[in-house]
């Protein structure tokens, strides 16, 4: 049994459909890259897991049962974590407040606040410090380590890398590294193919709300990622 | 000495308008709300005691004990099962509701109560005083009013600060999406800031009962005060009576912040 | 490739009929006092005064996002400025009417640049607040009568027929000014910069749209039509009072009959004000339970039903009798349709 089974999602928003009869599955302890454009569906991909936005038809399985008809809060519970797109700490609370209401809806497991500051040591000097004063990549550390406080079994990252400079992103690819070394499940996000070719056990690549590649990174050649990823034939 | 007397009994009849204040400001800093049936529920309070008070023959300070949890219990309900689908979409919708709200519960008082006016009687304690030399003289009520207002606030800021639900609450405040995706329940946060900030201001409601006589009509003058009480807080004042309730920093503080995170989002 | 281009239309097929309609029951209603009793034409004044009332409102509201809970102000306003211009200066009172509106007008300017400083529910508190404020000082003026205010004296002595005809068709003018006026207003630039403030103010502003501007619009047209109408209503009433005539239940009123009828759109407030009459006609003796009634309907309605009754309608046939958005029509394809449609309701 599969941890994650998506199976003819159909997620839009209003009038505006922006995901097309998606399906894919992703294995327990694997780190399973999604690629794509702009606007192409990746986070909507991920909305629709953890439950931020709902598909019309079509099934989400965790663990083997289907979950779409939990609200995201519920799902929480269940071991499923999504760091969202653009990072939305809480501004008004401090970086350890953020990681205390991480906790909030908490699964037992060995992540906690003693293992976040281990696995992102600059989160500990700026402990008091209130979050809407981070840098970017602060705050992205934060917000990865606000999401592994729930102990998920399915982390949800979307896009690390945003608006990030080079040296900010190795270095909390290395902290992830950790993460994924755990045994963690991780669905990772991102437009910069190469760093997901890199850790990503296997990857799908979206194009205008399609899956249109999958596979592992090394049996992919530079030319079949190309065309799904700006879909030129 | 009069003008002392004055000030004194400013400085503590600060302390409700303080409590009413609280209540407004605590929807609004959790989702956004302004609840334009504040004064009405207040004076809804006052008048659930008033039937207790009836009822039991007991001391209406006494009462509150069932009051606050009663309120607090239609706080809750009235957000889960309504207001909460006012909030999607425009500012105008909780509005709205809350101003049918206003004259469904005015007239509804009128309906069982009359017009007429009503007062709260507390017993020996409205009318003794303590003397502090010098002509000079406190009402043990209004000092009781500041006290518990102070104690009222006080706890609010702790529980918001200190305490997982509390977190919960600013957390809500920020980013209720985000919120959400740590397993918070939005609709349960609101609906339990609407029962908290109900029970405050049914609390300002005996109060004021028992000071003065209240009538099915008077809530939306109630309203107005709570009103002028944020303004003044909101604009940052800190002058006399109101200097009791600088606490009203933190929903401003918050208001602020939280405005940053959405236009960030 | 066929070349296209793109044309923006108002009108529809329907709007057509409905403004031919429109006409025809217009003309009819002129000639009201000639034929009807003068019971009939009584009646129509205060349905013509509630229309005129809630397209006011739903000016402020429905497009301009501005909940206003101080209309009754207005309203005072105009029945004061009346007394004031025919019992104390010698005005006509027909003349009188149109004057009390830049009477409201003029005092809603600076009333404006206090209360456009709070946002949402903080506005419509400010608004109620400024709408008491003028209550007092009116109750305050010994002039003015006090808190048992005054008979409008040069009103009550005119013939009854010239009286209640004259309201008449001043009321018929407010409720028709109120819908063209409005109509016009959206349908020129400011209109959709007013829609645009609806669906999203920080993005119309960032786009470099006068937003403030664009407000202030609306809010003093909606003083100066609350405050005619209010005159207008007065001249019925004839005994001005600062409890009455700045009773916020003016304002409730406008309220319910919007969101029943239907916030954000034209036809919805002349909708509710025939059902807002209906059930004052039929259920009013009730008193606080007609009230609870009412307020239960607006609960009921702005929570499950928000487009209100002509929002529900709209939906699910799209029928606009007063179409004020724009329709951008391709033509020159092989098929010619509507390509866009601005979202209204």
């Amino acid at each position: 049994m599969s941890l994650l089974e998506l199976e003819g999602i159909n997620t839009g928003y209003g009038d505006f459909q922006a995901l097309f009869d998606v399906s894919l599955v992703v294995e327990e302890g694997e780190t399973f890259g999604v690629l794509g454009a702009n606007g192409a569906g990746k986070s909507t991909l991920l909305k629709t897991v953890a439950g931020l936005l709902r598909s019309p038809s079509g099934q989400v399985r965790f663990e083997g049962k289907p979950i779409e008809h939990l609200p995201a809060q519920k799902r929480v519970t269940l071991g499923i974590s999504l760091v969202p797109e653009g990072r939305r700490v809480f501004p008004s609370l401090t970086v350890h407040e953020n990681l205390q209401v991480g906790a909030h809806g908490r699964r037992r497991g060995p992540w906690d606040l003693d293992r976040v500051y281990d696995v992102f040591p600059l989160l500990v000097k700026l402990k008091s410090k209130q979050a809407s004063y981070l840098s970017g990549g602060e705050q992205q550390a934060l917000a990865i380590g606000r999401a592994l406080m729930s102990n998920p079994r399915l982390l949800l990252i979307d896009e690390v890398s945003l608006g990030l400079a080079p040296v900010v992103i190795r270095d909390l690819y290395e902290a992830l590294g950790e993460v994924t070394g755990s045994g963690m499940t991780v669905v990772l996000v991102e437009q910069d193919i190469r760093q997901i070719m890199e850790v990503a056990d296997r990857v799908s690549c979206l194009l205008e709300g399609r899956v249109v590649l999958e596979g592992p990174p090394r049996e992919l050649t530079r030319g079949q990622i190309t065309a799904a990823y700006f879909g030129v034939r | 000495m009069t003008w002392v007397n004055v000030v004194i009994q400013g400085v503590l009849l600060g302390g409700l308008y303080a409590l009413y204040a609280t209540g407004l400001s605590l929807v609004f800093g959790v989702m956004r709300l302004v609840n334009l049936a504040h004064g009405d529920l207040s004076i809804m309070g006052a008048f659930a005691c008033l039937v207790l008070v009836g009822i039991l023959d007991v001391n209406p300070l006494l009462s509150l004990v069932l009051v606050l949890p009663m309120i607090f219990v239609v706080g809750y309900l009235l957000q889960r099962l309504m207001l909460n689908f006012t909030l999607k979409g425009d500012d105008m919708r909780p509005l709205l509701a809350t101003f049918g709200l206003s004259v469904i519960i005015q007239n509804g008082l009128l309906v069982g109560f009359s017009a007429d006016s009503r007062g709260l009687d507390a017993g020996w304690i409205e009318n003794a005083s303590l003397s502090l030399g010098g002509g000079l003289a406190v009402g043990w009520f209004p000092l009781l009013t500041l006290v518990v207002a102070i104690l009222v606030i006080v706890l609010l800021n702790s529980f918001l600060t200190r305490t997982r639900l509390g977190r919960a609450f600013r957390a809500t405040s920020d980013d209720q999406e985000a919120a959400r995706l740590m397993g918070i329940d939005n609709r349960h946060i609101y609906a339990l800031a609407m029962g908290i900030a109900l029970g405050i201001v049914a609390l300002a409601g005996v109060f004021m009962g028992i000071r003065t006589t209240f009538t099915p009509g008077i809530g939306p003058a109630r309203l107005i005060f709570a009103f002028e009480a944020v303004i003044m807080g909101g604009l940052g004042s800190s002058w006399g009576p109101w200097r009791v309730a600088s606490h009203w920093a933190w929903p401003r503080r918050w208001a602020s912040s939280s405005r940053r995170a959405g236009e960030s989002s | 490739m066929v070349s296209r281009q793109i044309t923006v239309h108002h009108s529809t097929a329907t709007s057509r009929v409905a403004l031919a309609v429109s006409a025809v029951v217009v003309a009819i209603l002129i000639t009201v006092p000639f034929w009807a009793e003068q019971r009939t034409s009584r009646t129509l004044v205060s349905l013509l005064t509630l229309i005129a009332l809630a397209q006011m409102w739903n000016l402020l509201a429905g497009y301009a996002g501005l909940v206003s809970v101080g209309q009754q102000g207005y309203i005072g306003i105009g029945a004061y400025s009346l007394w004031l211009l025919t019992d104390v200066f010698g005005v006509s009172p027909f003349l009188a009417v149109p004057m009390t509106g830049f009477f409201a007008a003029a005092i809603s300017l600076p009333t404006a640049g206090l209360v456009f400083r709070l946002k949402g529910g903080y506005f419509a508190i400010g608004t109620w607040v400024m709408a008491e404020l003028f209550r007092l000082a009116v109750a305050n003026i010994p002039q003015t009568g006090g808190g048992s205010g005054k008979t409008i004296t040069s009103v009550a002595q005119m013939a009854v027929t010239t009286r209640m005809r004259g309201t008449y068709w001043l009321a018929l003018a407010c409720a028709v000014g109120a819908i063209v006026v409005v109509y016009a207003l959206l349908r020129a630039r400011v209109g959709l910069a007013l829609t645009a403030i609806r669906d999203n103010e920080p993005a119309v502003e960032s786009l470099g749209v006068h937003v403030f501007r664009a407000k202030l619009w609306a809010y003093v047209v909606a003083a100066f039509g609350c405050g005619v109408t209010g005159s207008v209503i007065y001249l019925n009433l004839l005994r001005i009072q600062p409890d009455p005539s700045f009773s916020i239940q003016w304002t409730a009123i406008m309220i319910f009959i919007v969101v029943i009828g239907g916030v954000g759109t034209i036809e919805g407030p002349i909708l509710g004000a025939l059902i807002f009459f209906a059930l004052q006609e039929t259920l009013s003796q009730h008193g606080s339970w007609y009230l609870i009634l009412l307020g239960v309907l607006a609960v009921i309605i702005t929570v499950w039903f928000p487009g209100g009754l002509w929002g529900t309608v709209v939906r699910r046939w799209h029928i606009h009798l007063f179409p004020v958005q724009r329709r951008l029509l391709l033509t020159g394809s092989e098929e010619a349709g509507v390509v866009a449609e601005s979202q209204d309701a």
